[in-house]
């Protein structure tokens, strides 16, 4: 049993604690926002926030974060910087098939929160591990582009 | 890309020439949509017909269309609008776009419009199989009368109520309004007495003229899923929950035919949460969309049935096919390509102008094996309670899941429902329901209990239907100012159509009619061969298919004849293209033409010319750019569009190649959505970049050499171009047909990158993808 803080929650998995976070909170917590999409840190699909950094939960295990705060696009709207971000989505109309799009807003917020007005070569530095095989690239810059101007960045 | 002949299992009524919808079907929506409050009666269906002729668009693929209002509209008392899209969404906004031309005709207020999705039933909805770059030119009619029957239907039960002349109402932004005495009745308080008028008669339909469209062509509307997508709210296949779900995984042959010799499950059976192991029987060949068979792992979660994946000891018996060897296959390809082939357009004589030539040239291209590695892995989820089976999963063609799942179960066709969920992705992938096949035996073989199947990134790329391999010989014969009068095209690769016979050697007319029989340049002798190559992997399609390889062959060797003409690669290309003309696609020997019809869509060489044109023009083409920069143009027609493309590149002293922009003209008829044109234009640049710059699947001792994103690369944010511009040329003429949209954008991309390479650095890229070509 590993004891969680995930969205400002506590909650007990009866799973081994070698057990990677996103598959505890996609199939024992039914969060199923966090996608996997690689299991080897390499497309950031599954990517959440623990206190605060972007980290990718298919290769982090959950005995790592019992005692750490854990947010995932469930919930990253509670924060500003998430909630302009998820707006900024919807005005470009970022997504197509949407399924990299939740990693892509998490990797963003993170960004925003340390960088509230980020150059072009500090987007793409970034978001480079974040992959979107649909390939919305140059809609997610201008997403955050506007996000980090609506927070008084730009 | 059109599928080819599967066994669609036994089917009641499939043969039957009438399909028109029985009150049956009211009944099964009624309960299905349980919204209240239904509107609509009966409706229409197209039939298909023995000895008629051949049919194009939506009346030729498997169950036509459907536009009965009945079947895709409901109002609810409280005025909601659930308009049902048959179609699966994958990124390409048909989940938008289907509806929105609905709701234009019906006059609703989009918001007040739900989306509902439809299960798997081409009977009721007409085709479902997304596939073909096809949704909007095949039922932009059928779903513009959909609306307007059920708008007419209000309209004539507010004329009722009324007691006023049908001709004095007229349904406004979901309301109804009588015009001499401006009184106004809501859609939510006619739907009931909407439902007991008569459906009218297909031909009385008033369309709503194309300068009153509230949506249809204004790009306006957010899509459906945006928000959901960006607060993690939205599901796919992957993200199905059923109560007492079993999460599996499957050891899959990792050689196309092989199977199990021997397998020790003890330590697999050990892992914390792992409850059961279970085989699934191979599939004989030919592959078609069946399994492959393998071991499969069944837990409480999907992280416990991957470790037990890793535990199980399995020896396999990989087959003839074991001996698959990219780099010998290369080399095979490539021989077969230097020699003469089977004949398969034949204008004029090529040996004789060629040999008679200023000059002669050749050229040989090579494009691998690519995967979709669409970023939702394959996943499906199955359940059987009482002798009826329900299937949820990332499906392209949901009646094709349906079908086989009813096969490979014995079951009724009636006994099997087919959920779509988003897809993450699809690009051909997804029309493929093995996975969906494999969730159905698994849940069987624990007695029916919910199942979910989820692939690793591993398991799709080593058991993908994949992109053919295919080395593009050609030659020319030019004139004293280096035009050519004489055309050799020799096209070696697998073909798709082996994946369904076992005998396929030879390109279908499909792939051929994909860029190589039809391209419609004004050269007198032309010769377009293709050897036979065989097969040891499941080919399939890829976004765009054939056009891939074709268009990268021919727009590279163009572009290299006007070099050495010292020519300008876009006045050469529109040369070779020759005077503005519409060309019928038979002249070309092309009988497949995209299914559609050789009268609507011929090929229009003026088209061609004006995307070329316009791309060049806003590229700003012929402009002095900086040492290491340089512009190349490619233009294509693929998918009854016309598209071109003008990429910019930069290369550095090292050889580090960076995009600044790219510029995208498209002329695809008239559009629904502007805004989806665009993404799909920036995404097609971005895959198509891949494409050239990263992507190849390849095999050694008949298995894949890639594993996940490491090893097989794809354009991530860096590499991507800076700037993506797409310009349509405009189309409001809503009468003329309308083209493609999903997938002719790629094949433009990675010839015109590589124009731009040989501009910027001199050097000519005739291997992809360039990976480390350009290092110096």
């Amino acid at each position: 049993m590993v004891s969680l803080d995930i969205n400002g929650k506590r909650q007990n998995v009866d799973v081994p604690g070698e057990t990677p976070l996103l598959w505890a909170l996609r199939d024992e917590l039914g969060l199923t926002g966090s996608k996997f999409g690689c299991g080897m840190a390499l497309c950031g699909a599954c990517t959440v926030h623990v206190d605060g950094q972007a980290v990718r939960s298919c290769i982090t295990p959950i005995s790592v974060v019992a005692n750490k705060k854990v947010v995932t696009i469930e919930a990253v709207g509670n924060d500003p910087v998430g909630r302009a971000l998820q707006a900024a989505w919807v005005e470009h109309g970022v997504p197509q098939c949407g399924y990299c799009q939740a990693g892509q807003i998490m990797s963003a917020a993170a960004l925003l929160r340390r960088t509230p007005n980020p150059t072009d070569a500090q987007i793409d530095e970034a978001m480079d591990g974040n992959i979107c095989r649909c390939g919305t690239y140059t809609r997610i810059r201008a997403a955050i582009k506007q996000a980090a101007a609506k927070r008084g960045g730009a | 890309m059109s599928v080819p002949v599967i066994d669609r299992g036994s089917r009641p009524g499939q043969e039957s020439e009438s399909l028109v919808l029985a009150n049956v079907s009211r009944r099964r929506f009624l309960k299905g949509m349980s919204l209240g409050g239904l509107v609509l009666a009966v409706g229409f269906q197209s039939t298909a017909r023995a000895q008629e002729p051949k049919k194009y668009g939506a009346d030729g693929m498997p169950n036509g269309w459907v536009d009965n209002p009945l079947v895709f509209v409901s109002i609810a008392e409280d005025g909601t609008v659930t308009i049902v899209c048959h179609r699966s969404e994958m990124g390409q906004g048909v989940r938008t776009g289907m509806p929105m031309i609905v709701a234009d005709e019906l006059e609703a207020d989009w918001k007040r419009v739900r989306v509902a999705q439809a299960t798997g039933d081409e009977k009721k909805f007409g085709n479902q199989d997304t596939d073909g770059s096809r949704s909007t030119r095949h039922f932009f009619e059928p779903m513009r009368r959909c609306g307007a029957a059920a708008r007419t239907m209000l309209e004539a039960a507010a004329a009722e109520r009324w007691k006023v002349p049908v001709s004095e109402v007229a349904a406004k932004n979901h309301e109804v309004v009588h015009g001499p005495t401006g009184r106004k009745l809501g859609y939510g308080a006619l739907a009931k007495a909407a439902a007991g008028q008569p459906v009218p008669a297909r031909a009385s339909l008033r369309l709503k003229d194309p300068k009153d469209f509230r949506y249809i062509g204004k790009g306006e509307l957010k899509l459906v899923d945006a928000l959901d997508i960006a607060t993690g709210k939205a599901k796919y296949g992957i993200d199905t929950r059923l109560p007492g779900m079993l999460y599996a995984v499957v050891a899959r042959p990792p050689v196309l035919g092989g199977k199990v010799a021997k397998v020790d499950d003890a330590e697999a059976l050990k892992v914390p949460g792992v409850v059961k192991v279970v085989q699934i029987e191979p599939s004989p060949m030919p592959a078609l969309f069946n399994p492959v068979g393998g071991v499969a792992v069944l837990a409480r979660n999907t992280f416990a049935a991957m470790q037990g994946r890793r535990a199980l000891k399995i020896t396999w018996d990989d087959g003839p096919n074991a001996s698959y060897d990219s780099t010998a296959y290369k080399a095979g390809l490539e021989e077969s390509a230097r020699k003469p082939a089977k004949v398969v357009r034949n204008d004029g004589d090529f040996e004789k102008a060629a040999a008679g030539a200023a000059k002669r040239l050749q050229a040989e291209y090579y494009i691998p094996h690519l995967a979709h590695a669409t970023m939702e892995p394959p996943a499906a989820a199955a359940r059987i309670s009482n002798g009826k089976c329900e299937v949820w999963g990332c499906f392209q063609s949901p009646q094709r899941a349906r079908d086989l799942v009813a096969k490979r179960l014995g079951m009724s066709f009636d006994d099997v429902t087919v959920h779509v969920t988003l897809l993450g992705g699809g690009f051909g992938r997804k029309s493929k329901p093995d996975y969906g096949i494999e969730a159905a035996v698994l849940s069987k073989a624990v007695d029916g209990k919910p199942v979910k199947v989820t692939w690793t990134r591993d398991d799709d790329l080593h058991n993908s239907y994949y992109h053919t391999v295919s080395v593009e010989h050609l030659e020319a014969g030019v004139n004293e100012w280096g035009t050519p009068v004489a055309w050799l095209h020799r096209t070696a690769a697998p073909t798709i159509f082996s994946t369904f016979n076992v005998d396929a050697k030879n390109e279908s007319p499909v792939e051929l009619g994909m860029g190589v029989i039809n391209v419609p340049f004004a050269i007198p002798n032309v010769r377009i061969e293709n050897p036979e190559a065989i097969a040891h992997t499941r080919i399939g399609w890829f976004r765009s298919v054939s056009n891939i390889p074709h268009a990268f062959a021919v727009q590279s060797f163009v572009a290299e004849l006007a070099a050495a003409a010292g020519r300008d690669p876009k006045d050469f290309l529109l040369e070779v293209i020759g005077p503005p003309r519409v060309v019928s696609p038979a002249t070309l020997g092309d009988t497949w033409n995209h299914g559609e019809s050789p009268e609507s869509y011929p090929v229009d060489t003026e088209r061609l010319r004006r995307v070329i044109e316009v791309a060049a023009h806003a590229a700003g083409w012929g402009k002095q750019l900086p040492k290491g920069q340089g512009m190349g143009i490619a233009g294509h027609y693929s998918f009854v569009s016309y598209i071109a493309a003008v990429v910019q590149v930069a290369v550095d002293p090292k050889g580090a190649l960076t995009i600044p922009r790219v510029d995208v003209a498209v002329d695809c008829g008239p559009t629904v959505n502007p805004d989806r044109v665009r993404s799909q234009m920036e995404g097609a640049v971005i895959m198509g970049v891949g494409a050239a710059t990263l992507g190849e699947i390849s095999f050694k001792n008949g298995r894949v050499e890639q594993n996940n994103f490491d090893s097989y690369q794809v354009t991530r944010m860096t590499g991507a171009p800076k700037e993506i511009r797409v310009h349509i040329i405009p189309g409001e003429d809503y009468s003329k047909p309308m083209g493609g949209v999903g997938e002719p954008g790629v094949p433009p991309i990675p010839p015109a990158l590589c124009n731009a390479i040989f501009a910027a650095t001199g050097k000519r890229i005739r291997r992809l993808p360039i990976r480390d070509q350009l290092t110096v």
